[in-house]
């Protein structure tokens, strides 16, 4: 008995010596990087004010907001957004509208860059090759204005390069931008078109990593080209696939805002109208913040729910995983 | 016998394998013409006189070749005050971006940083979760940085995916030059800027120039944050034109008094003058594509 209290008493002095100890080296370690500390403090002041302190501002979505009471003092609303979000009508169609844009994003945008990648793959000539990847990184840098810009142009019914191609073929012109069955169609292509060459980039990098002498070995094994690029190449780069495949996973709910924005107008909205341009159109131009903030909320929880189980699925299934 | 038949099997391989490459070299064509015809349309349309335009006379070329439509945004004055705009906004706000990125990322970069954890967790949280829209615009209101060029710059100093790919630059610089120099009695202050800067002149200037870039396409900061016309920049300026126009003309609507309905050259002549500045910094843009695209993918 006495012996274990005293052994217990040691330990306790040994913890005690070790926490003393931490924090002494804490301290030192602080005074030795306080340069390095100094030089972190402007970045860190900005993550705390202009990531975090938004975070804390989410309070909104549960506060009947007063701009005289401020977030805090106002009194809460008893999930009052929520509830009025997830009863009105509306809201499917905006939740279908953006979940449909993600889907078809997922099954036509992001097959394409693999696929022009494999493509571009098999072009010997080095110069051509180089030549076409530089020309088809090109709209990734053009601003979605004036990308938006084009479209307009050549879908307009009367001028459009597409609808004067369409009367050539004796056919009536199409009014594109306010047809509602139109819509995904052009915010899917012009997505291709803006995306194609910079999403290809990480897949040739890819390509070019791949052991020359796997290829050499399917060689002597008599596989021809195709067989090549079905069995070596395609296994090759699969790791990349499937971490990019979990992250579009996680951002189907995520479509680019800015093109939608610009592409719709009210005429579709039943097709065009998702989740964040209502936010943006019910906050910011029509000031119901609470509201808005509640239905933000209720996408980004979505959206990290969908990234953390389609990490858990592919964990399960493969060996491939963002963490 | 036996020989021949191999060699016969040998062309037929070559054969498809040469149908193959014909049509994929075509396809590539393909690809390079749907995504250069565009910019070549704006170009000629920019480029001909305003009845050819509709009469749709334009397809490949300039018809009626003239320069009307230059002169005239050129003498715009909202056209080149938000020309003068956007350049200002993207000068001061990169250089902000490049201010706090780097000072954040190379302490980070450091093997033995006191709460290098802690710092880490606090910036990957970023990447998957935010206060979204609402909140942000609420915070920089209640800053009063409204209708300022700090609403522009301030908010997005900091992109986290650069900072990680900065890093993990950081990071690639040998610890033994850093060594050598503190035994020679340097300190941390002179490591670093006389060092570790130098050392990082590309990747500061890629990284910049990609922050560049997107501060000069971005139109949706002063959507929200300005209110006065003298402060727009150019691709606010343009999406009244293109776009806002446009859809009411399209949509049969009557036009608000701003959005005038403008000429398909003007328009035209307008995206030349705000692309050029992009195509001319593209060719050293593009060197730094895979490295930056690479070294980013690697896990935070």
């Amino acid at each position: 008995m006495n012996n274990a209290g005293i052994s217990s008493s040691k330990i306790d002095l040994s913890r005690n010596r070790k926490k003393e100890s931490y924090l002494f080296n804490k301290i030192k370690e602080i005074k030795r990087d306080k340069f390095l500390l100094l030089l972190i403090l402007p970045g860190f002041l900005y993550f705390v004010i202009f990531r975090y302190i938004p975070m804390g501002g989410i309070l909104i979505a549960f506060k009947k907001y007063s701009v005289y009471k401020g977030i805090l003092k106002s009194p809460w609303n008893h999930f009052q957004y929520f509830k009025e979000f997830f009863t009105d009508f509306n809201s499917w169609r905006l939740f279908r509208n953006t979940l449909l844009l993600g889907v078809y994003s997922l099954f036509w945008s992001f097959p394409a860059p693999i696929i022009f990648a494999l493509l571009l793959n098999e072009i010997k000539n080095l110069k051509f090759k180089k030549a076409v990847q530089t020309i088809s990184y090109l709209p990734h840098f053009i601003s979605t204005v004036i990308i938006v810009g084009m479209v307009l142009n050549f879908l307009s019914p009367e001028t459009g390069i597409i609808n004067r191609l369409i009367m050539f073929f004796g056919r009536e012109p199409i009014y594109f931008m306010i047809k509602n069955e139109w819509f995904r169609t052009v915010y899917i292509s012009t997505g291709i078109w803006k995306g194609l060459g910079w999403s290809a980039i990480i897949y040739l990098a890819a390509i070019s990593n791949i052991n020359e002498e796997l290829y050499d070995a399917a060689k002597i094994d008599g596989a021809k080209r195709f067989r090549q690029a079905l069995h070596v190449t395609l296994p090759g780069i699969a790791p990349t696939i499937s971490v990019l495949f979990i992250m579009n996973v996680g951002g189907i709910l995520g479509a680019d805002f800015e093109r939608v924005l610009l592409l719709q107008n009210p005429a579709i909205y039943e097709t065009a109208d998702i989740i964040s341009t209502f936010v943006y159109r019910r906050g910011i131009a029509g000031a119901d913040f609470g509201y808005a903030t509640a239905v933000g909320l209720a996408q980004s929880i979505v959206g990290v729910v969908l990234l953390v189980s389609a990490n858990y699925i592919s964990k399960k299934f493969s060996e491939n995983s963002l963490w | 016998m036996i020989l021949k038949r191999k060699t016969s099997g040998l062309n037929n391989q070559t054969m498809s394998s040469k149908l193959f490459d014909i049509f994929n070299i075509l396809l590539m064509l393909f690809i390079c013409f749907v995504t250069l015809y565009p910019f070549l349309y704006v170009l000629a349309t920019s480029m001909s006189s305003n009845i050819a335009v509709m009469q749709n006379k334009v397809t490949f070329y300039p018809v009626e070749l003239n320069f009307t439509a230059y002169k005239k945004i050129l003498k715009d004055p909202y056209l080149v005050s938000s020309y003068y705009n956007t350049i200002k906004y993207t000068l001061i706000g990169t250089f902000i971006n490049l201010l706090f990125t780097s000072t954040i990322a190379y302490p980070l970069s450091r093997k033995n940083l006191v709460f290098k954890g802690f710092f880490n967790t606090m910036i990957i949280i970023t990447m998957f979760f935010g206060g979204g829209l609402i909140p942000t615009f609420l915070l920089v209101n209640a800053l009063g940085m409204y209708d300022t060029i700090w609403a522009i710059v301030i908010p997005g100093a900091i992109s986290t995916y650069y900072l990680i790919v900065m890093r993990t630059f950081f990071q690639s610089i040998p610890v033994e030059l850093e060594e050598s120099a503190k035994i020679d009695g340097a300190s941390e202050v002179r490591v670093y800027f006389q060092i570790i800067l130098p050392l990082s002149k590309a990747a500061l200037a890629a990284i910049g120039l990609f922050y560049a870039v997107g501060h000069w396409n971005s139109f949706f900061s002063a959507l929200i944050y300005l209110k006065s016309k003298a402060k727009m920049p150019l691709q606010i300026l343009l999406r009244n034109m293109l776009i806002s126009s446009e859809m009411a003309q399209q949509n049969k609507i009557a036009s608000r008094d701003e959005e005038v309905v403008v000429a398909e050259t003007i328009k035209s002549a307008a995206i030349i003058v705000t692309v050029i500045p992009i195509i001319c910094v593209y060719p050293f843009l593009q060197k730094y594509f895979v490295k930056g695209v690479m070294i980013g993918s690697i896990k935070g």
